[in-house]
């Protein structure tokens, strides 16, 4: 499985430590989730919505037009959604900045590796995947036109 | 040795008062003797993140849950829970959480299935705590070890199958009612299949033949308290006919929400037979051969 460097890095860092750690990690990586810059603070309603996450998830992906097509991402969730904080601010640290190619070459089910589904659930993983495939589908419609 | 009721007028009004506190309340009895608050929350997270003084947490998916099978903890698992947390068989426990209370009343409702004796819904949870400028704190809570009885689970009394549901099917209206409690677009079958996102919950969408569609949400005021007794009963005594001694199986995706609803029915408004159908949608909309209703109306079996 070949991923970008920081979401390799992350996912080394999951499995090195056990199912607690791995939940202190969660919770240290959604206090780190960037706040929303200015151009997205009035405007939830250029996002889109996760609605597969069990709190509300708003998302906005944008494209760099040249070179290697950077992907940007920016996420909005309640302070009282820590998990869904969480599972965001993997997404932002591992896949903010890299090229498009390399955002859809994430195989759909890296979040396997963090190891998370003891810890958390795996019904409450299912947001995760759904924040991944909706980024994909953005980057995906982006670089087409 | 279980702590005074709260003798709050709107609580006064309700079939079993003494199965709800206040803030004020718990506010005034933290760290009493006897009194254990356990937090209950759909994010696993948001207990680290800050908690009422002295309260521990309770996890419904990794600690309630079988890990394996897809039921609940047995009795020896669930008194290692409680004794873990420093609650004894005579412990008074107050359940909060995020929400709405959903999950704390899940939690309740799983003590119930192991008959713990005095269980209660701190009235507005954690937002209301929270709104109300109430300590939180991120200091961990060191429970002392206590130990606590090997009860059997009794998954008869307030917990239906879906055999029993089936065997219910013919008794909706004669004395027997169904109550769907997720949303108007679940229970018509429309929310099923979003484009692009396969909904991964169940195969079909509707819901099961007969039932009331009453979302949970409607007991729930707008700080997260329940309703007073006199809204709650409009809403599911004359708007939707049900009585009190109708024998009720209230249902939704996975039993979490109509655990809200099973709460309301049986310790707010008194009605003496309601179960909790866990497996919810995620199980009938996926099973083989049983009947499904979809649209508005209630339909029948």
């Amino acid at each position: 499985m070949t991923l970008p460097p920081q979401l390799a890095e992350l996912v080394e860092e999951f499995s090195d430590v056990g199912p607690k750690d791995r939940l202190q990690l969660l919770l240290e990586l959604s206090q780190e989730l960037p706040e929303l810059p200015e151009r997205y603070a009035d405007a939830a309603d250029t996002m889109e919505q996760v609605h597969e996450c069990q709190s509300p998830l708003f998302l906005a992906v944008e494209v760099e037009p040249e070179g290697d097509r950077a992907v940007h991402l920016f996420f909005s969730a309640p302070r009282e959604a820590p998990t869904t904080r969480g599972f965001a601010s993997i997404m932002h640290t591992g896949l903010d900045g890299e090229p498009a190619a390399e955002v859809l070459a994430v195989p759909d089910d890296f979040y396997t590796a963090l190891g998370l589904a003891q810890a958390v659930s795996p019904l409450r993983l299912r947001g995760m995947v759904a924040m991944l495939a909706r980024i994909k589908n953005q980057v995906r419609s982006a670089t087409a036109a | 040795m279980a702590l005074p009721n709260d003798t709050d007028p709107k609580l006064a009004e309700y079939a079993h008062p003494e199965r709800l506190v206040t803030t004020e309340w718990l506010a005034q009895n933290l760290g009493a003797d006897g009194l254990v608050v356990v937090e209950s929350d759909e994010d696993v997270l948001l207990y680290d993140t800050g908690h009422i003084p002295g309260a521990v947490k309770v996890d419904w998916h990794t600690e309630l849950n079988d890990p394996v099978t897809r039921d609940y903890v047995d009795g020896q698992g669930f008194a290692e829970l409680c004794g873990e947390r420093g609650i004894s068989r005579d412990t008074t426990v107050v359940f909060y959480g995020d929400r709405n209370n959903w999950w704390a009343t899940y939690a309740l409702w799983v003590f119930s299935l192991f008959g713990h004796p005095d269980v209660r819904i701190l009235d507005g949870g954690r937002a209301k705590w929270v709104a109300e400028g109430r300590e939180m704190t991120t200091d961990q809570t060191k429970p002392s070890p206590v130990e606590y009885p090997v009860v059997e689970r009794d998954d008869a009394t307030i917990r239906a199958f879906k055999d029993d549901v089936l065997a219910h099917l013919g008794r909706v209206g004669r004395g027997g009612a169904l109550v769907d409690v997720r949303s108007p677009g679940e229970y018509s079958g429309e929310l099923l299949h979003m484009p692009d996102y396969p909904q991964e919950g169940a195969v079909r969408g509707g819901h099961i033949p007969g039932a009331a569609s009453v979302p949970w949400a409607r007991a729930a005021a707008e700080d997260a308290t329940f309703k007073p007794r006199s809204d709650l009963e409009a809403i599911y005594q004359q708007e939707q006919g049900l009585s009190a001694d109708d024998d009720v199986v209230a249902y939704c995706r996975i039993g979490e929400r109509s655990s809200h609803t099973w709460f309301v029915l049986t310790h707010l408004l008194g009605f003496g037979r309601v179960r909790n159908y866990d497996g919810s949608w995620t199980e009938w909309g996926n099973s083989v051969r049983v009947p499904i209703a979809q649209g508005s109306e209630r339909g029948s079996a």
